[in-house]
This record gives C-alpha cells, structure tokens and sequence, in this order.
C-alpha cells in the first residue's frame, strides 16, 4: 500500500472504525443548512524530536496530535467546529455547530463522488522510523563533535532533530476525497563562541520532506555545524552596523525572505478580496523593477514548502505572481478564490484540523537574472551585503515590512568589507520590489528552514532568491 | 465543557500509575482541556463562527537521571497506555543528566489557594455578534477616513487543567479568559494605514466595553494617516506603554535560567549588580487574583510566591525552574512556566508629562521584527510612532527603525509614567529612555 490517499483513508477511517457511509452522513448534516461550501479534514500527526545540549541527549519527545475539523460556507460566513475524537457522534455534533452560520433549509446530499489522486512530490513515508534511534543520536553527537572541533572559541553546541509524519484526509461537498502523507524532517545547529569576554550566537540548518538518510547524505548535517560555526566566529569581529539609507546587496537563497515579506503575504487572495493589502486591486500593474520574476511553487519534490494537495484538496501549482515586474496573480484558498471569481491556485493551508484554512504561501522565489554576482558587488560603492536573516514581519496593509539580518558585511569601493552586527532592516514592500536594480544568475533556494505565521497559524514554507541589489533600503544599525 | 476535573485528576493518577508500572522511577503528568467560541463580524456582517474544543495530556518520565517525554490530544484509556510508553521509549536513549528530575518535593505547593480565576462568560452566540458589531461599529463611525476593516471579535475560552507527580502532588483549577478586539484601516490619497486595539481580562464584566475598544482601534488608525520617513538621528526615545512590555520580556529572556547556565547572556554574571537607575523596582505576584498569568504553583508543582526581581536597579533573582537551578547550584524560584505578574514601579509621570520632559525625540507605538540578542544584547526593531518636539506630538512617522543595545537602554532609562492602559501579565506604563540610534532616511 504506497498510494498516499489509500494510506490515509486506512489511518484516518478504517482505523478509528469510521465508513465512507459515516464521512456522507457527516456531510449531509453541513448541508442540511444552506451552505455554499463544506469540508471535512482529518489529521493523524506523528512528530518525535530530539535534543542535544551541553555535550549530552537531554531531551526527546513524542507527539500525537489527532481530530477533524469541519467547515460550512454561506457567501462570506464561514462556521468551524472540531474534535479531536475520531468518532460519528463527536464529528456530527462538530457539525451541527458548523453549520449554524448559514439558515436552515436543505442545500444538498452529498457522497464521496470521486478520489483526488495528485501527483506525489514526495514518498509517503515516515520519517520517525528512517533512521533507527542509535544512528538519529550519533548524528547529533558527531555534529557536537564537529562544531566543538572547528576552533576552541566554541563553548557551547545545541543540535536538534525533529521528524513528523502527517496524514490527512479532505472532503468537499462536491464529494471529493483527497488524501496526502506528509513527512517533514528538520535539523539545527546552535553554536556560542567566546573570545576575550565577548560572546556571540549562530545557528545553522536544514530539512525537507524526506526520510532522516537526507542528512546524511554527502555529509549534509555535518555542513549545518560547519556553517553554524563559521556565522558565530563571523560575528566576534563584527562592527556596529550602519544606520540610514543604503544600497544593499542581499546573498542568494535564505535571503528570499526578502519577498516572502515584501509582496509574498500582501499578494494572499484574503487580504486582496478584503481589500487591505497595498497590492489590492493591482493586477496588471507595474509593482516590481521589470528585471523581478517571482513565483509561489508548492509542486517541487521533496522541498519543506511543498504539498502535493493542499489542505483543501486542491492539487499545488507553480503560480506566476509577479512577471518581469507585472502583477499577474494572488494567491488563492477555495473560498477567496470563488469570492474573487478567480481559480483556486493549491494555497489553501492550515496549521491543523483545529484551525480553518486561508491562503498561504509555499515555496516563494525569484527566477534567476543575468548578473555576475560578483559584479552586483563590485556595482556598489558604499553599502551593505547581507547574506543570512534570522526572520521577519510585514505589515500587508501599509506595505511595511521589516527582515533582520544576522550575517553582513560592508561594501567599500566594490568590495566585502568588514562584517557588522545583526540589524533590521525595513522598507516599503511595493516600493523596495522597483528599487531592484540588479538580479544575479545564481537562484538558490533556502537550506529547508523555513516557517511562517499568519493569524497564529503556523505553516512550513520555502524561500529563495538568486543574488540582487536594492538601490536603497533602511538599515538599522547604530553608527550614524 | 466536556471534561470535568475529577476526570483530569483521574487521567493525571492512571498516567502517574502507569507510568510506574512501565518502570519509572518518577514522573510527572498534566492534562489540560478547553472549550470555547471565537466569532468575528467584519463590515457589520458575521465573517466567522469558531467553537473551539481542545485537550491533551502530558507525562515526563525519569529513569533515574534519563528522561523521555510525550503527548497527544487523544485522552482515551489506550492512548494513556500508549503515550507512557513512548516517553519511556524516548527515556531508554536520552543520556544521564545529573540535573534532570522533579522538583523537591518539599517545595510542592501544599495548599493551593483560590486566585479567582474562573469567570466563565455566560453569552450566546447572537450577543457576542452584537459585541462585535457594536466594536466595530463604534470604530467605523469614529472617522470618515476609516474605509475598511479587518473585523472586531469576541473570544471565551474555559480552560481546566491538572498537574500531578510521583512525589504525589496533584493539583488543578479552572480558567477563563476573554478577549474583544478590533482592526480597522483608513485611508487618504494612496496613504492607507492599519492599526488595532484589544482588551483581555479573567472576568467578563472587566472587559474594556466594545465601544471603547472600537473607538480606540479608529484613534490609532487615523492618527497613523500622513506619516512620513525621518532623518537618521540620536535621541530619546519613548516607548509607549502597551510596547514597555516587550522589553521587560527582553529582560526576562536574559534572566532566564537556561540563558545564565548556557552562558547566553548579556546579564551573565550580573547577579547584585547595578543593571537600572537605582529606582527602578521589578516585583512578580503570581497570587495576584484574577491575574491574567497567576497561577498557585508553577509547572513542575512547585508553590509560587511574590517575589522581587529587581530592587532599586540592582538584579536580585534569576528565572528559574528546577532543572535550570541544579545546574547552576541554586533553588528554583517557582518559575516553570515562566515569569506570572510582573510589576514595574512607575516614576508617577502621566503620559503628556513625559511626552514634555523628552521635550524632542522618538514617541514609538508600534515595533516590528524581533531584533533583540539576548547574548549580545545588541537590539533592532523596525518602528512606527510620531516625532515630538517642545513636548508636543508633531507628525506619524513610519518606516524607521530604533537600535541601541539592551544594557546601555535599560541603564539609560529616565522615567515610567503611571499610564499603563492594559491590565496584562506585565503592568507598566510607557518608557522613557535617554537615547537610541532611529535609522531612516
């Protein structure tokens, strides 16, 4: 049994003792009130996670976390329930409580009419049992070794593992019945170096939709403790960073947190359906520099932002939003999309079947351009380069958005200068994407780190971005 | 609500037992369930209705020195049989940790007094609507610049939640807690501005009424309409006081038990030393009643008291639980879970007299980003807020960011005015400190 919807239907209906009968009773009473829409979502996650501190295993930790969630439409309104027992009386009391949003009289019946079958993106696997426990702990004790054995400036190491293997199950009130296993692996590296009294902090990581041999394959997890290291050691030489305006030169990759704030959230089909996002309204308008492509791709194998079906059943695409600098679409949940009169674009997510699902982002990155990267910096005279970001924040309505960078160097006459301390750097969404000026050859996509929150939800995503230059952006250092 | 405490208690005991009949030389378990309805009207008509029903269950395991940890959602009599079993798997590989273990059982909360925490707010779906509505339309009336809206909500929670251990502590009580809030944006020209307010509170009745938090949420809005960028500058800086918390958490962080051990501080090493103006005074009251974060004992069982953190600036206490208190050869001080109350006296000065004694400089009222390095203390923060000159507010200003590090700012502060507006798990009003780096243009 490998078909990812077969695996499912067995854990989240055979398995608590529930029919196909049960799931069409379940939905008739949601639409025995005059609902638009409905859907029944059931989630089985597994997770184990491991950590590593001070030289020794301190923690671990195994989760199951079970229920459904269930959803009635009517226009605009929506009703949710849930519950996290797996059974008929629980899931049809959840469901007279949906309901309730839309008047009563009868829109339908409905049974399960057809079997949504994606393409897979990723095996339907479970990570938790890849590795057995011995090896996933002396992996953890051979990246302690490795950081500890880089320079004697390392004092303390932290490595942590986390596998989660995550089934659901969707049905619409088309009758739908799409399934998806979900593995999700995870590793980071936290390093502190000391020199001379001063102390400094880097992490390093990765992950993907894969069993836990991803991290061992060429040495991968041994690269997270090289890099954690070499960001922290880094920094004991950084100088206070600038303040003002300046010309910054973002590295490819991790960076794309860039767009995953700039334009990423303000270009969700619910704040542009409400009307509340600096880019509502715009589509077909000149909202980046013509050199800027950038794309929302749930669709690439095995890639922590990937879904082979959203959360709504609907199959991920590789959606254009911005084209040579032209808005070209939003991203879509079912609902916004048929509020909007647009196509569903597969970003119906959410956290779990407690939560209602809203359009979100998958994988979000820019295409590569044609610049020597070397010759983006060489462009600048004065300015800063900054490679890695350690988060970030928008305001979608203003179009403010803030990234904090945690590695960066000056740029002096052309050249990497000196690095500096971490600083926020903020701008203007729809006025930083037109100040873009350059765009390098070298698209990078992150180390598989990503996660995003959205209304205290939230989700797994991808970022990425080849090397570009923005003519001017806030830095928020301190030297002035 | 589904469960009641005698199950919880009953669950926490089979887990407890269970947990030694799989070979445990200690544990310790907790359950939690809650029920709740959380509803937003947006545009004056109902945009969502959530009924919100949650549980779980908890237990740690210790084998002697090595422990194992799990949970699930799924309280059935197998899954208790089923999740004692994976920690004590997780527990066979986890390494000896001199420091791992329960709390002394000494310190275990011996009574446990009523702190009045359970209001449970007795309303139907139709009134909280019409709370809704009557926020959001005290907000939409407020102005006609504000054109839009993200909605106004109603939240009630009922929470029970019970915490029990080998050393045969068990205790547990039930919590409300409700919540009304309210987003609203305006408009004029292309400048459109977003902004929200909120009221929080254990009891219903205490809640801020709708039409105060609607018309709060407009002022805020409206009042952000025309900011402008800045000139890159040094001054003083005053964070308004629903912001003011956010330090006190940077503080916290830095205090913290596991930072101190981790050597992960820019306060290492600063216990009884000089780290505010000698007349700044932190206090935590965990017994606080109705405290939005009291609780009898902390999450490991252990009895909490009020305490002092901070006393005429000097650092007098680190945030500790058991395990961080081991490692550095002190006590706990209740603190599993976190800090439960905070308090920061204030120097008395309403919020117009310290918009006068700054005189010019930066009023911040909102802050994005995280930005804070609790080893380094170096700090970031993308803001917005108004610039002020000869005490008077003079225009919004947005798109800037202040930066500074948190040891020469909490040493910089000059005052803390008595206008904290939230009744939150930090009271303290607005704060003013001598002098940051703002980056704009």
């Amino acid at each position: 049994m490998t078909d990812a919807l077969d695996l499912a239907r067995h854990t989240l209906l055979e398995t608590p003792g529930l029919s196909e009968n049960d799931l069409s009773r379940v939905m008739d009473k949601l639409l025995s009130h005059q609902v638009d829409a409905a859907d029944v979502y059931f989630q089985y996650s597994r997770l184990e996670s491991w950590v590593l501190d001070d030289g020794i295993i301190k923690e671990g930790n195994h989760s199951i976390e079970q229920g459904a969630g269930l959803r009635a439409i009517s226009g605009e309104k929506t009703g949710f329930a849930y519950t996290d027992d797996l059974l008929l009386p629980q899931l049809l009391e959840a469901a007279g409580a949906a309901r309730s949003i839309a008047r009563a009289g009868q829109s339908g019946t409905q049974a399960i009419a057809s079997l949504h079958n994606a393409p897979r993106l990723y095996a339907p696997i479970n990570p938790l049992d890849s590795l057995s426990e011995e090896l996933k702990l002396e992996l953890m004790h051979k990246l302690d070794a490795e950081a500890r054995s880089i320079d004697p400036r390392v004092k303390q190491v932290s490595v942590s593992m986390v596998a989660a293997h995550d089934t659901m199950l969707v049905m619409n009130n088309h009758g739908m019945l799409s399934g998806d296993v979900r593995p999700l692996i995870r590793m980071n590296v936290s390093v502190i170096v000391e020199h001379n009294g001063r102390r400094e902090q880097a992490g390093s990581g990765g992950g993907a939709r894969r069993t836990l041999d991803f991290f061992l394959e060429d040495d991968r997890a041994l690269g997270y403790a090289r890099e954690a290291v070499r960001q922290a050691l880094v920094n004991l030489e950084a100088i206070d960073a600038p303040a003002g305006m300046l010309p910054v030169v973002l590295g490819a990759g991790w960076p794309g947190i860039l767009l995953h704030e700039a334009v990423g959230h303000g270009l969700e089909g619910d704040f542009n359906r409400k009307g509340t996002s600096a880019f509502s309204g715009r589509i077909g308008e000149q909202v980046a520099s013509p050199l800027c492509t950038v794309v929302d791709d749930g669709t690439l194998p095995d890639r922590r932002g990937s879904l082979s079906v959203d959360d709504e059943g609907t199959a991920t695409e590789n959606t254009v939003l911005i084209e040579n600098g032209i808005l070209k679409n939003y991203m879509q949940d079912t609902m916004n999309a048929r509020l909007m009169g647009m196509a569903p674009t597969g970003n119906g997510r959410r956290e779990s079947y407690a939560h209602l699902p809203m359009p979100r982002m998958t994988n979000t990155y820019m295409l590569a351009g044609k610049s020597d990267p070397e010759e983006i910096i060489a462009s600048v005279d004065k300015g800063l380069y900054a490679v890695n970001f350690s988060g970030g924040q928008v305001d979608i309505t203003s179009g403010k958005f803030v990234f904090s960078a945690s590695e960066a160097y000056l740029i002096e006459n052309g050249k990497i200068g000196a690095p500096v301390k971490g600083a926020t750097l903020i701008g203007s969404g729809p006025e930083v994407m037109t100040q873009i000026s350059m765009v390098g050859n070298n698209l990078e996509l992150d180390s598989g780190v990503g996660t995003c929150g959205k209304e205290g939800q939230s989700v797994p995503v991808g970022v990425g971005q080849p090397t570009l230059k923005i003519d001017e952006l806030t830095v928020g250092g301190t030297a002035t | 609500m589904s469960a009641d405490i005698n199950q919880l208690q009953q669950t926490v005991s089979e887990l407890l037992a269970e947990a030694k009949s799989q070979g445990a030389s200690s544990a310790e378990a907790g359950v939690h369930g809650s029920q709740g309805l959380a509803l937003t009207v947006r545009l004056g008509e109902t945009e969502t209705i959530e009924h919100t029903n949650d549980h779980g269950l908890g237990v740690t395991v210790y084998f002697d020195q090595r422990k194992g940890s799990a949970n699930t959602t799924d309280l059935s009599p197998a899954a208790i049989k089923e999740t004692v079993a994976a920690a004590c798997r997780i527990a066979k590989y986890t390494s000896e940790d001199p420091a791992a273990g329960l709390a002394d059982a000494e310190l275990m909360a011996q009574d446990i007094p009523d702190l009045d925490l359970n209001h449970p707010w007795q309303i139907d779906t139709e009134q909280a609507i019409e709370i809704a509505r009557e926020c959001e339309d005290a907000a939409r009336s407020y102005d006609p610049r504000i054109n839009n809206s993200e909605g106004a909500s109603v939240h009630t929670q009922n929470s029970l939640f019970v915490y029990g251990n080998s050393h045969g502590f068990i205790g547990g009580y039930p919590t409300t807690r409700h919540s009304l809030s309210c987003a609203v944006l305006a408009q004029e020209g292309e400048d459109m501005q977003r902004d929200y307010w909120y009221s929080s509170h254990r009891v219903p009745s205490e809640l801020d009424s709708a039409q105060a938090v609607g018309v709060e949420a407009a002022r805020r809005t409206v009042s952000r309409l025309g900011s402008r960028k800045i000139d890159t500058t040094e001054c003083p800086i005053l964070f308004k006081a629903d912001l003011a918390p956010s330090l006190v958490r940077s503080l916290f962080g830095a205090i913290r038990g596991a930072a101190i051990y981790r050597e992960a501080s820019f306060l290492l090493d600063h216990l009884g030393e000089q780290i505010f103006p000698d007349w700044v005074k932190v206090d935590e009251n965990p017994l606080l009643k109705r405290g939005i974060a009291s609780a009898p004992f902390d999450n490991e069982g252990v009895a909490t008291h009020p305490r002092n953190l901070v006393e005429e600036g000097i650092l007098q206490g680190y945030i500790l639980d058991s395990y961080a208190a081991r490692k550095l050869n002190m006590q706990t001080t209740g603190n599993a879970g976190g800090v439960r109350n905070a308090r920061i006296t204030s120097t008395g000065e309403t919020f117009e007299e310290l918009l006068k004694q700054m005189d010019t400089g930066l009023l911040v009222t909102e802050m994005m980003g995280q930005g804070g390095s609790t080893v380094t203390g170096d700090y970031s923060r993308g803001a917005a807020g108004f610039w002020v000159e000869n005490g008077e507010i003079q225009y919004p200003v947005e798109e800037i960011t202040v930066a500074g590090n948190l040891k020469e700012m909490f040493m910089g502060l000059q005052a803390i005015g008595s206008d904290n507006q939230i009744p939150g798990s930090i009271d303290t009003g607005s704060w003013l400190i001598n002098k940051m780096t703002v980056a704009g243009n």
